[in-house]
């Protein structure tokens, strides 16, 4: 099936099949491989991506439903050279340590920042509880997202 | 890599359409909404269907609003959007505390109410609260559209009465004045399902109980509901005693089966406990 997915601002048109998963569109079609893939059930968020600027598990959907729509992924973060706020707080307070959960936590981070920009540490807490680190790294995470809300008050 | 098998995959552009689609395709096709319960059991190969009929740009199931004093909640709201809607939050809090501990955020994006509830999950937290609430589901097919009571729509696990052919097109709450509600869970993680919920919605009359429900998840409960233990509740003051009376009531009549989130006996115990809670805390919010 012939689909258009614009992704980080650019249309994409491909053939594929209907039970190609989304994350795999991504990653093997596009090569656009900082989306990351794990537990395959939904359940550990490694392969959240936006779907029309809303966080979405990419393993649950098919490349399919999103013809026709935006999808924006870890590498649209940046601009012109500068990187997203929540990617600078990640840097600033160690919101990483393998990196494998971050892109999924930095565009859920962006989607939380873009609806609430000031938000609590128990607000962060919540909305990236649908999302595993492998490392554990949770304190540093919701200090790096506090990081980028401050940063961007400020500015 | 889990991957489904292949299928043919069908947009839908209109109720008729999907209709006609679903009609074209017989049984062995299925409708997708959000996704999330039928896609990982796709995966599984515990679901294979021949043809997916897509939904999702159906933005006439996607309304919440309020008709004729009942609260209609289409079948493609997204977890996220009822959770969201002060439509349905402001008559019945007890959408907010359930959809707070719905799967996750990121899941609650993507996944919808009609979905869940088509899914029939034997620990379905929506079931729950539709069955407190005693909502109608609307439900169209080649024959027309019908209601059915929700506390009649399950008809076993994973099995409702949508029938081939049929699609889910709306929940239908009536809104009861000054009614208080609330929902209480006990799950092991976010994103689990619960060990046991339940739901609760209670309206008085001059000091007394008028109408009371009971809704309860994954604790064996016929039906989701309670009926027993509300007529219980009916024509007492609200209280304490009455409330705890109501709990252990309910319990009596679930049916837990142990499994990995918990012994029978312990789930038992949270029927009647939750509901209890569920109670207390609904009438605080009248
Ligand atoms: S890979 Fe999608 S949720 Fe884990
Ligand atoms: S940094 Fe390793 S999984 Fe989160």
């Amino acid at each position: 099936m012939r689909i258009t997915v614009t992704v980080n601002g650019q249309p994409y048109e491909r053939d594929v099949e209907p039970r190609l998963l989304l994350t795999h569109f991504l990653r093997d079609e596009l090569d656009l491989t900082g989306t990351h893939w794990g537990c395959d059930t939904s359940n550990c968020g490694v392969c959240t991506v936006q779907l029309d600027g809303v966080p979405v598990k990419s393993c649950t959907v098919l490349a399919v439903m999103a013809d026709g729509h935006e999808v924006t992924t870890v590498e649209g973060l940046e601009k012109d050279g500068e990187l997203d706020a929540v990617q600078k707080g990640f840097v600033e307070c160690h919101g990483l340590q393998c990196g494998f959960c971050t892109p999924g936590m930095l565009l859920t981070a962006r989607w939380l920042l873009d609806n609430k920009p000031d938000p609590d540490e128990g607000e962060i807490r919540e909305a990236i509880s649908g999302q595993l680190c492998r490392c554990t790294g949770y304190e540093n995470i919701v200090r790096s997202i506090r990081w980028a809300a401050e940063a961007e008050a400020k500015s | 890599m889990q991957v489904p098998a292949t299928f043919a995959y069908e947009r839908a552009g209109s109720v008729p359409h999907a209709l006609e689609l679903l009609d074209r395709y017989g049984p062995d096709a299925r409708v997708v909404a959000g996704g999330h319960s039928l896609i990982p059991m796709m995966k599984l190969r515990l679901a294979q269907p021949e043809a997916l009929i897509d939904i999702n740009g159906l933005s006439e199931l996607a309304q919440l609003s309020v008709e004729d004093g009942e609260l209609v909640i289409g079948s493609m709201v997204r977890h996220a959007e009822l959770l969201a809607g002060a439509v349905a939050t402001g008559p019945y809090p007890i959408f907010e505390d359930a959809e707070r501990v719905i799967a996750d955020p990121i899941v609650r994006n993507r996944g919808t109410v009609g979905g869940s509830l088509c899914q029939g999950d034997p620990s379905e937290d929506l079931a729950a609260v539709f069955a407190a609430l005693r909502a109608t589901a609307v439900i169209q097919g080649p024959a027309g559209v019908r209601k059915v009571p929700v506390r009649e729509f399950h008809e076993g696990p994973y099995e409702t009465a949508v029938g081939d052919g049929e699609l889910l097109l709306a929940l239908r709450v009536p809104i009861l004045d000054g009614a208080g509600s609330a929902y209480e869970k006990v799950e092991r993680r976010v994103g689990d399902w619960p060990v046991a919920a339940a739901g609760a919605v209670l309206q008085l009359d001059g000091g007394v109980i008028a109408r009371a429900g009971i809704g309860l998840t994954a604790v064996g409960a016929e039906h989701f509901c309670a009926p027993e233990a509300e007529a219980h509740l009916i024509g007492k003051p609200p209280g304490a005693e009455v409330f705890a009376e109501a709990g252990r009531i309910a319990a009596e009549h679930c049916e837990p089966h142990s499994d990995q989130r918990g012994p029978a006996d312990y789930k038992r115990h949270l029927a009647a406990e939750l509901t209890r809670r569920a109670l207390a805390r609904a009438v605080e919010r009248i």
